[in-house]
């Protein structure tokens, strides 16, 4: 059974002015279980990662990133934007299953 | 096996054959004799060539934990909709799969950098492979050290 997606979090800068390069930081809990690591009982610990992080702004594919199992436990991932205009991203992370994580989160440009 | 044992035995190997001439041997290496990262990283390039520079990789000299180690991409380039980065490609040779990511960018981004955390088993090379808009091929290379590896082997 595939581990729950966790929680996603999104931090976006505030004070942010049309035509500046800004940094995205997204984390999400996850084990990011390789499928190499064995249980006490010496069972191998079935493959279990997050293998897909996709970013749209205003519904437009802008960053995507694939993952294998050498991203670490609960993915941390950063990302440049180039803010013109006010609007709403969406993040989504895909697990191996096809479960997905969505979040939303608005950039204001002033 | 780190890579940096392959290109070198590939290297002597061009060495030795350009030196004896006049002995046969085969103009590259057979691709049994590449890594998995090698072959990974030629199907990716294909026919193009192979570019260096361009590409900053980021990570600490030492990793004491190879569960964690911070990594940062960053590729030169202006970023418009005729000349950006579309994907940048890392691997680390030497954990039990090469693989590591790929960040696929847009000229949205204004900028081709990108920070995630990785998991290196022990002391490597870590390589980034960059295709950008105009077909072209860049890669770089970048050493860490890792005191304890993380694997969970």
């Amino acid at each position: 059974m595939a581990a729950p997606m966790g929680t996603p979090r999104a931090r976006i800068p505030t004070g942010v002015k049309a035509g500046d390069v800004i940094e995205i930081r997204t984390l999400i809990t996850h084990p990011m279980e390789t499928g190499q690591r064995r249980d006490t009982a010496g069972a191998t610990i079935p493959r279990d990662i997050i293998r897909s992080f996709v970013a749209r702004f205003e519904g437009a594919e802008v960053f995507r990133m694939d993952l294998h199992t050498a991203v670490s436990a609960n993915p941390y991932i950063a990302f440049p934007f180039r803010a013109e205009r006010s609007g709403r991203f969406e993040f989504v992370w895909t697990n191996d299953a096809g479960e997905t994580a969505r979040l939303t989160a608005e950039l204001r440009v002033g | 096996m780190p890579i940096t044992a392959h290109i070198g035995r590939r290297t002597a190997l061009t060495a030795a054959g350009a030196l004896a001439a006049a002995a046969v041997l085969p103009p590259a290496a057979p691709a049994a004799t590449r890594t998995p990262t090698e072959v990974t990283i030629a199907k990716i390039v294909g026919n193009r060539a192979v570019n260096q520079g361009r590409i900053a990789i980021r990570l600490p000299a030492i990793a004491e934990n190879g569960n964690a180690v911070p990594l940062t991409v960053a590729v030169e380039s202006p970023m418009t909709a005729a000349d950006h980065v579309k994907t940048v490609h890392i691997f680390a040779d030497a954990n039990p799969f090469a693989e590591v990511a790929s960040f696929h960018f847009t000229p949205a981004c204004g900028r081709a950098e990108a920070s995630t955390r990785i998991r290196l088993g022990e002391t490597q090379d870590v390589i980034a492979v960059a295709e950008m808009s105009d077909g072209s091929v860049y890669l770089a290379r970048q050493e860490v050290k890792v005191t304890i590896g993380g694997c969970g082997g």
